[in-house]
């Protein structure tokens, strides 16, 4: 099987607002492969965020080819997007995005759900809070935790189906500097015992230098 | 198990906003209420109504002048109209005559007056109508020969009167101003369709015709009660009657100037009046139950754009349009359906309370509650919560996971 995991032609996406066409991406071609650590860095407006948002199949390029663990994704349903990201992608969001009211356990128990996955869910969310050292906190709400405890919660979130990739956004920005670390050894540890792709996409240079590659994005188009 | 997680999952959901949740059910739950109240209210008065036009006896027949303006020479219904009708040869299907002079009079006794329903009526409206004496007698043969000024009091007009109901035999009341003896009370009947049966006055028919209500001409009366042999013959004696005044009045057929109603008549009348209240009652309240449903697609609205973010992510982390669809759904038709239940509750404790009232005032309405009445609502507000939480229902599920995770 090919062992490039991310393996994007030519993408470009264009926005359109107003009466102004934006192109956010330009003809951007990127391979990522399997096991790699990767960040992904640029200054605002470099279409950076677009570049994830279709890397993780929650947007459709305008046009060109982008292949997630070898299926082509370009001109995929909603509905099959979301089982692709449902197997096959990891989020890690800056702010968490946890579900307010539901345990640690309950929310890595979504993406299960979302699976039709009915049985052994508890063991398995459970098995994911311990790999990030949370097994003892599982029944707490997310207000009960610290922030870097809420972030492991969500790397945990994103462990639990397995996936192809692990696409962190910002990861550590609402950290403080010490949970940041924390956070990313977390990460780089996980890539590490697992072998599942990491991609960091970041503003922070110290971020970056944990990551093995680093891939400059500057107006919709790969830096070299 | 994928149902009972979607409906935890809503009732947590639910509770969250817990005043929120509990002021858009009490939408449903009025409207529920209303329309349970209102169908149950209408049945029950039906059942009264009807109930009270078949105890006046399912082989009785009213025969009125009918005012025709087709009718060349219209005759009034007289005495030797009934006296025809009562000869068992020209009409065998008949078993009794009572015609029967009515009005309305000043009935005095002391300082106590009342105005009433004042009939002059034959020995055979008794057994016509069915009538019973609750103590003293009927008027009889030797009452109507003497034009005797004696008077029955139904137990309503006597209460108002005397204060009681019994020991009044040998008492004067004044009826328009003449002095009667009361010969007897009337056995209480409850009210009906033809208004409070308990509070009215008899008289000799030939006392009324001279004393009370001179008509022209002198033997006119104003309806002829007649009883057939048996349930089964009312229509052979409507047809004997029928011929029997056409031959009298010398009409040609097809212009009557009289008209002649059965029980069943008046019972399809009943019934389509309370069926015009009942539609009528029961739109004004599914209005109500609509008006509930609008409030839950407000909330569900408001919840959808607050929860937006929450929308996102569980895109993101690879939910289908028909998950978040679901997920919306079952939280609107959960508060549709506790307030329908609650509302049912409700709607019958109203009811009953009617039920209640209407009992201590007189008049006997039983709400009834039937199973198809329950099912109804139920259905109806469930299916209300569908149909107002399937727009935003749909338009949380058709938010682009990116911009809706970025929503602040």
């Amino acid at each position: 099987m090919n062992d490039q995991v991310i393996e994007a032609r030519n993408l470009t996406k264009t926005y359109k607002m107003g009466d102004v066409l934006v192109h956010a991406l330009n003809g951007l071609t990127v391979q990522i492969a399997r096991g790699e650590t990767v960040s992904i860095m640029g200054p605002s407006g470099s279409g950076k965020s677009t570049l994830m948002n279709i890397i993780g199949c929650l947007d459709r390029p305008t046009s060109g080819e982008y292949f997630l663990d070898g299926e082509e994704t370009s001109d995929m349903k909603d509905d099959q997007l979301a089982s692709i990201r449902n197997r096959k992608v990891g989020f890690v969001f800056q702010s968490f995005n946890l579900l307010r009211r539901h345990s640690a356990l309950a929310n890595v128990e979504l993406p299960m759900r979302y699976a039709g996955i009915t049985s052994g869910r508890k063991d398995r969310a459970r098995q994911a809070l311990d790999a990030v050292g949370l097994g003892d906190r599982m029944h707490h709400r997310p207000n009960e935790l610290s922030g870097g405890q809420q972030q492991r919660v969500a790397i945990a979130r994103a462990l639990v189906n397995d996936p192809a990739i692990i696409l962190a956004d910002e990861p550590t920005g609402n950290l403080d500097s010490k949970s940041g670390e924390e956070i990313m050894r977390l990460l780089v540890n996980l890539n590490q015992e697992r072998g599942t792709t990491l991609i960091i996409v970041t503003h922070d240079p110290k971020v970056a230098a944990q990551t093995r590659r680093s891939i400059h994005i500057l107006d919709g188009k790969v830096e070299d | 198990m994928v149902i009972l997680q979607s409906l935890v999952e809503a009732l947590e959901s639910l509770s969250a906003n817990k005043l929120r949740s509990a002021l858009t059910i009490l939408g449903i739950v009025i409207g529920v209420a209303a329309v349970i109240s209102m169908l149950s209210i209408g049945r029950g008065a039906e059942a009264t109504i009807t109930g009270s036009i078949q105890g006046i006896g399912t082989n009785l027949l009213f025969v009125f002048r009918e005012f025709n303006d087709e009718v060349t020479n219209p005759k009034p219904l007289t005495l030797g109209d009934a006296q025809a009708i009562a000869d068992p040869f020209q009409a065998p299907a008949v078993l009794n005559v009572a015609p029967v002079l009515e009005d309305s009079g000043k009935v005095t006794v002391g300082r106590e007056s009342t105005i009433t329903s004042i009939s002059g009526v034959t020995p055979e409206f008794a057994a016509t109508r069915n009538v019973q004496v609750a103590e003293g007698e009927f008027i009889t043969q030797e009452h109507m020969l003497g034009q005797a000024s004696v008077a029955l009091l139904g137990p309503a007009t006597a209460e108002t009167l005397f204060g009681r109901s019994s020991g009044l035999v040998g008492e004067t009341v004044r009826i328009e101003g003449r002095p009667f003896r009361v010969i007897g009370v009337l056995e209480s009947e409850g009210g009906s369709a033809f208004g409070n049966q308990d509070d009215r006055v008899l008289v000799p028919l030939t006392t009324a015709q001279t004393r009370l209500m001179a008509r022209t001409p002198r033997d006119r009366v104003d309806t002829i009660l007649v009883q057939s042999v048996d349930s089964d013959s009312v229509p052979q004696a409507q047809d004997e009657i029928a011929q029997i005044l056409r031959t009298r009045h010398r009409t040609e057929i097809g212009e009557d100037d009289f008209s002649i109603l059965t029980q069943e008549d008046f019972l399809d009348t009943a019934r389509t009046i309370t069926n015009v209240l009942t539609i009528f009652l029961g739109g004004i309240a599914a209005i109500s139950l609509l008006v509930g449903g609008i409030g839950i697609m407000n909330i569900m609205l408001v919840s959808v754009t607050e929860r937006t973010r929450e929308i996102g992510l569980r895109k993101a982390l690879g939910a289908r349009r028909l998950d978040i669809m679901i997920q919306f759904l079952t939280e609107s038709s959960l508060l549709s359906m506790i307030g329908g239940l609650i509302g049912i509750a409700l709607g019958w404790a109203i009811a009953y309370a009617v039920g209640q009232i209407a009992a201590r005032s007189g008049t006997p309405i039983n709400p009834t509650i039937g199973l198809d009445v329950v099912l109804l609502a139920t259905l109806f507000s469930t299916a209300v919560g569908l149909f107002f939480g399937l727009y935003p229902a749909n338009r949380a599920a058709s938010l682009e996971p990116v911009e809706a995770l970025r929503y602040e």
